[in-house]
């Protein structure tokens, strides 16, 4: 494996309007006008049915854990142990990301529970969008 | 293509496997590839067509001295050589070369003469959306499905732990695998913690290794010493780079669409496979090949294996060289799924299935975003 660092994301034309968006606080989504498909990562078409006439929605922060798991292993940037999961946004589709505000535990960290969305500055430019348990 | 047409006439891996830090990437392809024409009796003067992966097939074509007609350089992680294998059976067909070199070599622990491909470039998808993460490689990332299927189908931690335990069974039988000591359920859950819930013993080796194959008509195989393994099915597809863009984490778009072809091509039924091996990069993959290929229902595999119907003695012998886990994983290890494949089919591997008259070799490429299935017999089926 070679030497991992901390990685941070160069957007491209197709993308930046995500990362203006979390720059921004806002996580940003795109809906589909013809089919009303509402889809992730960022491409300027419907990867349903291919139309170019797509909207920038922006998503409201909720979402559910849908996997994960919790690297054990020495990574520069993060604290060890610390998850990577899956969660699935309200909106439907699912984003890679990381849980935090709470133990890096199986014990913590329940499959389905309520997530909401929460920013870290990676970079004066880039902003990561992370999730933390939802307040009760 | 069509069925028993063509056949894989050459098969050898590198001399060593494990570490070779005195071979670079493109020498493990040659050994490997040497090996492979010795095996045929063929000369590189007789191969007129080359695929590989890792390497480009130009520097291998070149560093052989060979002139092919052909070329195919797909290149869709660890299963790549399935697709050159099926991609070579429709060229054969088609008259577009006749006798096929594929070659695999990867110096996977050593990393002698090889360029890094990690971490992915920062402005790929890959680099945007996942990589940021702590995504660090196929131990972070092949593994974030698993927790859902544990889930959805109750899959328990020594089930999955039986995985490692039934492979190592096989290993033990080959004087070739990396590791032969056997190992019990409590060893496995007990080992060092990688990626809650994967522990080291669920994850692949990091080996040195190589291995070749060379296909040619099944017109021109009667007259080649070896004994033919005949294509009768195959099968590939692809689904996503990212892990979290899968379409479901509890079973692979890529295996079932490749897996379906693979059968229809051949006609044959689950009954009739004698053995079967299905690339382990990490515990949970034979779980999912088993369901997504059709030989378990849903959420079935885990019990079928713990439950010993793969081990040794078991109705359906999986992974019998002792898989990524315990023989040895370059990388890109479908090469090596394919190569006890040819040997079970010839009656010459070190844990020899009785009678074996058809093989299928099962490869996921990247973490399960592609995909490449060869049925395979040594009778025209
Ligand atoms: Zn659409």
């Amino acid at each position: 494996m070679a030497e991992f660092k901390k990685q941070v994301p160069r957007p491209t034309p197709e993308t930046q309007h995500f990362w203006d968006g979390t720059k921004k606080q806002q996580l940003l989504l795109q809906q589909c006008d013809q089919c009303q498909h509402t889809y992730f990562p960022p491409r300027p078409f419907c990867p349903k049915c291919a139309s170019t006439e797509v909207t920038i929605t922006q998503a409201s922060g909720k979402a559910t854990l849908y996997s994960y798991v919790i690297n054990h292993r020495p990574l520069p940037g993060f604290d060890n142990p610390h998850s990577i999961a899956v969660v699935e946004l309200e909106e439907g589709p699912r984003m890679m990301s990381n849980i935090v505000g709470c133990p890096q535990t199986p014990e913590a960290l329940v499959l389905d529970m309520a997530l909401d969305v929460t920013f870290e500055a990676l970079t004066d430019d880039i902003n990561l969008a992370q999730f933390q348990p939802a307040e009760a | 293509m069509k069925p028993n047409s063509v056949a894989i006439v050459g098969a050898a891996e590198t001399t060593e496997l494990g570490k070779i830090p005195n071979l670079s990437q493109i020498q493990l392809h040659a050994d490997a590839a040497l090996n492979a024409l010795k095996d045929v009796g063929l000369k590189p003067s007789d191969i007129d067509g080359v695929a590989t992966a890792g390497e480009i097939p130009t520097n291998v074509a070149y560093y052989l001295g060979i002139t092919p007609k052909w070329v195919d350089g797909t290149s869709v992680g660890g299963c790549s050589f399935m697709l050159h294998v099926r991609h070579a059976a429709a060229a054969i067909n088609a008259g577009l070369c006749e006798t096929v070199l594929i070659t695999h070599g990867e110096s996977g622990r050593s990393r002698v003469g090889v360029s890094n491909t990690w971490p992915r470039g920062s402005s790929t998808l890959p680099g945007q959306f996942e990589m940021p993460f702590g995504v660090a490689g196929p131990p972070t990332m092949f593994t974030i499905p698993v927790l859902r299927y544990m889930k959805e189908y109750g899959l328990t931690h020594e089930q999955l732990a039986m995985v490692s335990v039934v492979q190592r069974e096989w290993a033990a039988k080959n004087p070739r695998a990396s590791f032969k000591e056997p190992i019990t359920v409590d060893d496995v859950l007990n080992s060092k913690m990688i990626a809650y819930p994967f522990r080291k013993l669920q994850c692949c080796l990091v080996t040195d290794g190589g291995g070749a194959l060379i296909l040619t008509s099944a017109e021109r195989a009667k007259d080649l010493p070896q004994k033919p393994v005949y294509i009768n099915g195959t099968g590939e597809s692809v689904e996503t780079p990212l892990i979290s863009q899968m379409e479901d984490f509890t079973t692979s778009k890529a295996f079932r669409v490749s897996g379906q072809q693979a059968f229809k091509e051949s006609g044959i039924t689950h009954g009739d496979v004698d053995h079967l091996m299905i690339y382990d990069a990490f515990a949970h993959l034979p779980i999912y090949g088993l369901e997504d290929l059709g030989f378990c229902d849903r959420g079935g595999a885990g019990e079928y294996i713990a439950n010993r119907n793969t081990a040794p003695g078991g109705a359906l012998p999986l992974n019998t060289n002792g898989g990524g886990l315990s023989y040895m994983h370059s990388g890109m290890y479908g090469m090596y799924a394919l190569q006890e494949s040819v040997r079970q089919l010839r009656g010459t591997a070190a844990a020899q299935v009785k009678d074996a008259k058809v093989s299928i070799a099962h490869g996921v490429g990247g973490m399960f975003a592609a995909s490449g299935t060869i049925i395979m017999s040594n009778e025209k089926i």
